[in-house]
């Protein structure tokens, strides 16, 4: 019987799902150009063969999906009347989506620099845009289930693309889940950046939500930095409670191309942030910094993986989480170094506190180094609040609640400062703040 | 103001102060003065209520209040408070930000209105200066990277601050240059007022040449077995602890 066992059944979730690949596949938009329905098709193949990742696979050993499993999704509703609060405080060029479809009306494009495009996925496969089709699914892992599943179903998604030698300055991504339907619903938005040789961006990508019935987002987000471009991403997931929240971000940094991101995640009930890494050109560098502010039933999981496939490249990784309650933590990181990356530069440090005894955290970093040539170095460490400095900071007057966060606020800021501009610092830092407010008002 | 009687404490179940009776009344300075071992810290942590370390007899009265049980909080901003011989680093805690807390947090307990950040800058600048230290060091970390005489400075910046009403030094000398000594030195001088008292912690008389105390007292074993003016510094200072620890 153990041999049945090992097959995971198609779960009513993926029958349903395929059944829903299989029904839109003729008005999905891209649906007369056969290398989009190719790629859905293979997408769909995918996800039939190996249905939702299970904790039997080694990449998914601490993140269980039951909860996707287990649930009948069903169509996000239109919510052409929606419009979600603080839109318009958010400052232009902006792109806003829906549960998923991008809302021209709610989107403010008319501060683009030259040189820049922010358009719709839809729009764009809808006119058969063969460079768009070309870069889909080039630079995401497509076998597996979850960018797979993506695949068959993805209706929109951001395309951002900038010239060569263009600085297209900040532009923001709001994704923003309604949950207004009422039952469950899943949605799979795609989108594309790709930044022309010598190019720049300050890309800041935010999901939002006050979801109340269960909402999955799985996005795939496709990255591809031509040689000498250079993207800041600052990304803020913030969903509501009841909201899932699967991410896979694919970044190909080409040759002397820099990707310098900080990944704040501190919503959703269950967040899974994975990252696929490239460095494909020699001095290309990659800094992959964040934290994970985890708070009560939640939990949250950021796993990257890095691979140096060319020389002289550089990475830099550091990561925090903070557990409060009996919240879970996963940071599983692994760094690749194929044997023609010499010299490769590569640092990574992980690092999380433990608030309460209930709390839990596994890290797992993972080096694999084929080259012969190589500095690299990790570190990890798992704590509770230093006792110590608590004594210190009361013997001072400091009250224990206050002191307890000044030490939680110094553990972040150390991730946060990892964030060059000053004012993205200070935003990620209120960020912070304003989560760690929530779980002492909890409390 | 300050007041032990009978003061017994283990630390892991483990009999530290066996018994200790001292009186410090405001405007006085006295030292305490032990071999390693004696529970001299462990009776400056007793004192600022540290946890691990059990009180199992004896009372504490500070200004007229049980001072036993009170929260570590609650005896600094009733006045107390204790240099440690050991500060503790505080990665990503700005030095300036942790010394505005304290003060505002002390000023709060004593009714008095909290200092922004401008105020709270003039206040602490001059204090700096006075104590050799560098603007620059309010910006750091607290106490990281910090030199061993740079750890003494800012404790004896953090007393200046916060003006207690009662002050004490564990091992304040520890790593410190005859240089660094007497400009510590002088930082605690300045503090000596009649409405002020202090207790000096300290294995060696080196201190008490610039710190001159009323009443010197050695503990042993975790009791006090002897008190004296400051000639007792001296004179310990010449023979050592041996023939007291001979005798006890």
């Amino acid at each position: 019987m153990a041999e049945v066992l090992d097959v995971p059944a198609p779960t009513l979730a993926v029958a349903e799902l395929l059944d829903r690949a299989r029904g839109l596949a003729q008005r999905l938009p891209g649906a007369r150009h056969p290398a989009v329905a190719a790629w859905r098709r293979r997408g769909a193949e995918v996800f039939a063969a190996e249905g939702f990742p299970t904790r039997r696979l080694e990449t998914w050993k601490y993140t269980d999906l039951a909860l996707l499993r287990d649930s009948r999704f069903e169509e996000p509703i239109l919510s052409a009347d929606l419009s979600p609060p603080g839109l318009d405080a958010i400052p232009s060029p902006r792109l806003v989506l829906i549960d998923g479809r991008s809302r021209r009306d709610l989107s403010d494009l008319s501060d683009l620099s030259e040189g820049v495009e922010v358009a719709s996925l839809a729009d764009r496969l809808h006119c058969g845009d063969d460079s768009v089709v070309a870069t889909l699914g080039s630079i995401a892992a497509e076998a597996l289930p979850l960018p797979a599943l993506n695949a068959a179903l993805a209706e929109d998604g951001a395309v951002i693309r900038v010239r060569e030698g263009a600085d297209a300055g900040t532009i923001r991504l709001i994704s923003y889940a309604s949950a207004r339907a009422g039952h469950p619903v899943a949605f799979h938005p795609r989108h594309l950046v790709v930044l022309g040789r010598r190019a720049k961006l300050v890309l800041i990508e935010e999901s939002r939500g006050e979801e109340e019935t269960l909402s999955w987002q799985n996005a795939v987000t496709e990255v591809v930095l031509q040689p000498g471009s250079r993207l800041i991403h600052i990304r803020v997931q913030n969903e509501g409670l009841a909201a899932v929240h699967t991410a896979m971000l694919a970044v190909r940094v080409e040759e002397g191309a820099e990707y310098d991101s900080f990944s704040l995640n501190k919503g959703a009930r269950l967040a899974r942030n994975e990252v696929h890494a490239v460095l494909a050109g020699p001095r290309a560098v990659l800094h992959l910094n964040g934290a994970q502010l985890v708070d009560g039933a939640r939990h949250a999981d950021t796993t990257t993986v890095i691979d140096h496939a060319a020389p002289d490249c550089a990475s830099r990784q550091t990561v925090k989480t903070v557990l409060a309650g009996p919240a879970r933590g996963v940071f599983q990181g692994k760094i690749h170094v194929h044997r023609c990356a010499q010299k490769t530069d590569g640092y990574q440090m992980n690092q999380a506190l433990l608030l309460s005894p209930e709390a839990e955290i596994d890290a797992k970093p993972q080096l694999e180094i084929y080259a012969d040539d190589v500095k690299c170095s990790h570190g990890a460490t798992v704590g509770e609040l230093d006792r110590e400095a608590l004594f210190y900071l009361r013997s001072r007057g400091i009250p224990e609640v206050v002191a307890k966060s000044l030490l939680v606020q110094a553990f972040l800021d150390d991730a946060v400062a990892l964030v060059a501009d000053e004012g993205l610092r200070a935003r990620l830092h209120e960020e912070t703040v304003a989560w760690w407010r929530r779980v002492e008002h909890a409390s | 103001m300050l007041n032990i009687k009978g003061l017994a404490a283990s630390v892991e179940g483990k009999p530290v102060l066996r018994g200790i009776d001292l009186e410090v009344p405001a405007g006085e300075v006295h030292a305490i003065m032990g071999p390693n071992g004696s529970g001299k810290s462990t009776l400056g942590y007793v004192l600022a209520g540290r946890e691990g370390y059990e009180v199992t007899d004896g009372t504490v009265t500070f200004r007229g209040r049980d001072l036993l049980a009170m929260e570590p909080e609650e005896r600094a901003a009733a006045g107390l408070f204790l240099a440690f011989q050991y500060p503790v680093e505080l990665p990503g805690v700005g030095n300036a930000n942790f010394l505005r807390q304290a003060l505002n947090a002390i000023r709060r307990a004593r009714g008095e209105s909290e200092l922004d950040a401008m105020q709270f800058l003039k206040l602490v600048r001059a204090k700096v200066k006075a104590l050799g230290m560098t603007e620059e060091m309010l910006k750091r970390a607290v106490n990281v990277g910090f030199s061993g005489g740079e750890k003494k400075r800012n404790e004896i910046l953090q007393m200046a601050i916060l003006e207690p009403a009662f002050c004490i030094l564990d091992e304040t000398d520890s790593g410190l240059d005859i240089d660094a000594l007497r400009i510590v030195a002088d930082g605690v001088n300045a503090l000596r007022s009649p409405d002020r008292g202090m207790l000096v912690i300290t294995h060696y008389q080196r201190l008490l040449d610039h710190i001159v105390p009323d009443r010197v007292h050695v503990l042993l074993s975790g009791r006090i077995v002897q008190s004296g003016g400051p000639d007792l510094a001296r004179e310990l200072e010449a023979k050592g602890y041996g023939e007291l620890q001979a005798a006890a």
